[in-house]
């Protein structure tokens, strides 16, 4: 197939069908993931693969994520649906008690290679508990890869890496990037830990990740205008974070500024701004969220959400 | 009590239950400064650290079960894991390693006694989160029917107050509406914690739960091995045949406290007292003595594991403690080496 246009949904399906292909041990397990899952994500695998691997389940996300360390344990690789990162709340224990502890506590004897996918972010006009951007979370978690995919080709190389990796890996696609269409190399499979560049400038770096880097660039086009180059980094693994990539940037502009969807305190942009400061004595700035649930009506909602003006005018603050 | 066992089937058990307890009154021991089966010399710095979980008088289950179980077969346990391990054919003195932390023990040290494992003889781990075993074994059964792993199966060990949390009837659920290949046993000790498990479960227990999911359900005196033996070979028998999940309900007793530090002064001495008079060990020796074996041989049985148990200590004692490099590994294998 190599390059064609698919949305982030189906780039998602054409990795789980050559991984699915590649590896019998790849499992799906969820919520409606044989309709196709809630977003598309799933579409079509349960009919080519039939129901013993895409298996439809009962709505029990502890046993859904639990069910996937025994069934890693076991030999299989599964990828566990968790509809939305709200939702997976209630498979914590299994994902940071039994998976994410496993390997290290029983000495080596297990691993666990599973895949937790569990959309995260603002959805539009869904209000508190299905908005949520938890990464940090999950980056706080030792025994977990964090990662979190801003475009259709990188939904596709990801979600492949992440099969591939025997880890257990947290996998937060955005909730309303699904549609989102763009060029996709299938024979690509992007590696985890490592950033990608989005636009190159000596100005400022600006780190970012998920749909977040939509007005991000946005920002970075108005920036330009203007004669501010910004050197744009999408994160895309927030879990190993690509330090050198963000570390060498930040030497050369000497000001950072880490945007984020999710609430700003206590959030990943204060590790990556901390780690910047440290290593590099540059300036950092950070911009998320106020901490508050996300509302429902458009004029609360709006109160979560970081625009591009907001973006732009820390920029400037920051360079200037 | 039954007496259709194989020959020598019945020491066998007794031989089970013996270790178990030899093993856990030395670790009781060591977790106290001492470092003998007999229970001398306590008073040293604690050998064994950390919360201490005993299965002192509720033997009988895990000997009972584990005797119908292969290597193949998978097994989940709880925070009170030793019995279960031993019973499953787990190496007594790497068991013992680890709870005194050593490198040698199963687990290099990482786990100690609450999360005492042995993948190697499908032992998949004791659990410090109570009901966490119950979805990861229905998450093995399911491996198992998956890959048609022959008719291997998992068994699943849980307490009396694991039922009150949701991934009991999440995983009991999923046993069924899969038909997976899963025996659920509950090891119903009466307490949860420092508190008696009866009014805090509304309800019938475990059995009824079990029923009202279509999961055929056996009640058993746990403190009988031959009872357990004979119900467990039955169910053992139905879920490898591919019947589906069964539950095996088993009424027995915690002896000790919660944690071999507790001594359990809330609960009315006149309930241990007539729980001894049960106790499973006595009774299947006294069992065994009446169908003509001889004390000398049950005598020699009861030796043979304090002199194990006496020698795992002596190794234990002497292994040596994992490398601090060593709590660096076996994290994940992605990123290894940002540990900031
Ligand atoms: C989820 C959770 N809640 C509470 C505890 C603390 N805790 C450890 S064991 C225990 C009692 C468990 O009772 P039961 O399941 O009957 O097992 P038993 O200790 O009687 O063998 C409790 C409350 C825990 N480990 N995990």
């Amino acid at each position: 197939m190599a390059v064609t246009t698919l949305s982030y949904s189906e780039a998602a399906v054409r990795a789980l069908q050559q991984e699915m292909d590649a590896d019998p041990r790849v499992v799906v397990l969820g919520e409606d993931v044989g309709r196709g899952g809630i977003f598309g994500q799933y579409k079509g695998l349960q009919q080519q693969y039939g129901a013993e691997r895409v298996i439809d389940t009962p709505i029990s996300e502890a046993a859904i994520m639990g069910a996937g360390v025994g069934m890693a344990l076991a030999g299989l690789r599964p990828v566990v649906e968790m509809r939305v990162v709200d939702f997976a709340l209630c498979g914590m224990d299994e994902l940071v008690n039994q998976a994410a502890k496993n390997r290290f506590m029983f000495g080596g004897q297990g691993r666990v290679p599973l895949v937790a996918r569990m959309p995260g972010g603002i959805w539009d006009a869904s209000a508190a508990q299905h908005s949520q951007s938890l990464e940090a979370w999950f980056a706080h978690l030792p025994g977990v890869v964090v990662v979190s995919p801003s475009t259709p080709q990188d939904n596709h190389g990801l979600l492949r890496a992440a099969l591939q990796c025997g880890d257990p890996v947290v996998y937060i696609e955005h909730k309303t990037l699904w549609g989102l269409r763009g060029e996709v190399d299938d024979t690509l499979v992007v590696p985890l830990g490592q950033a990608a560049r989005v636009r190159e400038g000596n100005a400022l770096t600006l780190v970012s990740w998920s749909k977040q880097m939509q007005p991000c660039a946005a920002a970075c086009d108005a920036l330009a205008a203007e004669g501010i180059a910004v050197d744009l980094i999408d994160l895309r693994t927030l879990w190993p974070w690509d330090r050198e990539t963000v570390l060498s940037s930040c030497a050369r502009t000497g000001r950072l500024l880490v945007v984020h969807e999710a609430v700003q305190a206590a959030g990943f942009g204060a590790e990556i701004a901390a780690s910047a400061a440290e290593a590099t004595g540059c300036r950092v700035a950070r911009l998320g969220a106020p901490r508050i649930p996300v509302g429902y009506a458009p004029v609360l909602e709006a109160q979560s959400r970081v625009g591009v003006d907001a973006i732009v005018a820390a920029a400037k603050k920051l360079a200037g | 009590m039954e007496s259709n066992l194989p020959p020598h089937a019945g020491e066998v058990l007794y031989r089970v239950m013996v270790r178990i307890r030899a093993f856990e009154n030395a670790a009781e021991t060591a977790s106290q400064g001492g470092v003998s089966a007999y229970g001398q010399q306590a008073g040293g710095a604690a050998k064994v650290r950390g919360p201490l979980h005993l299965s002192t008088g509720q033997e009988a289950v895990p000997a009972g079960v584990c005797a119908h179980l292969r290597t193949s077969d998978y097994l989940t346990s709880t925070h009170r894991g030793h019995g279960h391990t031993l019973a499953k054919g787990a190496d007594l003195t790497r068991m013992m390693c680890e709870l005194f932390g050593k490198a040698t023990g199963f687990n290099g040290g990482k786990g100690g006694s609450m999360h005492i494992a042995d993948f190697s003889v499908g032992m998949l781990g004791a659990n410090g989160v109570v009901a966490a075993g119950l979805p990861i074994a229905v998450g093995a059964a399911h491996a198992q029917k998956l890959l048609k792993r022959s008719d291997d199966i998992t068994v699943c060990f849980f307490g009396d107050g694991a039922i009150n949390r949701g991934p009991f009837l999440e995983a009991l659920n999923w046993a069924r509406v899969y038909d997976l290949p899963v025996l659920f046993v509950c090891e119903d000790n009466r307490w949860s914690a420092t508190t008696a498990s009866g009014p805090m479960t509304a309800g019938d227990g475990a059995s009824a739960r079990a029923a009202s999911m279509d999961i055929a359900a056996t009640q058993v005196d746990g403190n009988d091995v031959f009872a357990v033996h004979s119900a467990a070979q039955r169910l053992v028998a139905e879920v490898r045949s591919g019947a589906g999940p069964r539950l095996l309900h088993a009424l027995t007793y915690r002896v000790k406290g919660h944690v071999s530090v507790d001594l359990a002064a809330y609960r009315d001495p006149a309930e241990l007292a007539a729980a001894l008079e049960t106790d499973p060990i006595a009774r299947a020796r006294g069992h065994l003595l009446d169908t003509g074996v001889a004390a000398a041989t049950l005598d020699a049985i009861e030796n043979a594991a304090r002199d194990e148990v006496d020698t795992a200590l002596a190794v234990a004692d002497a292994a040596p403690w994992p490398e601090a490099s060593a709590a660096f590994t076996d994290v994940q294998t992605t990123g290894a080496g940002q540990w900031l």
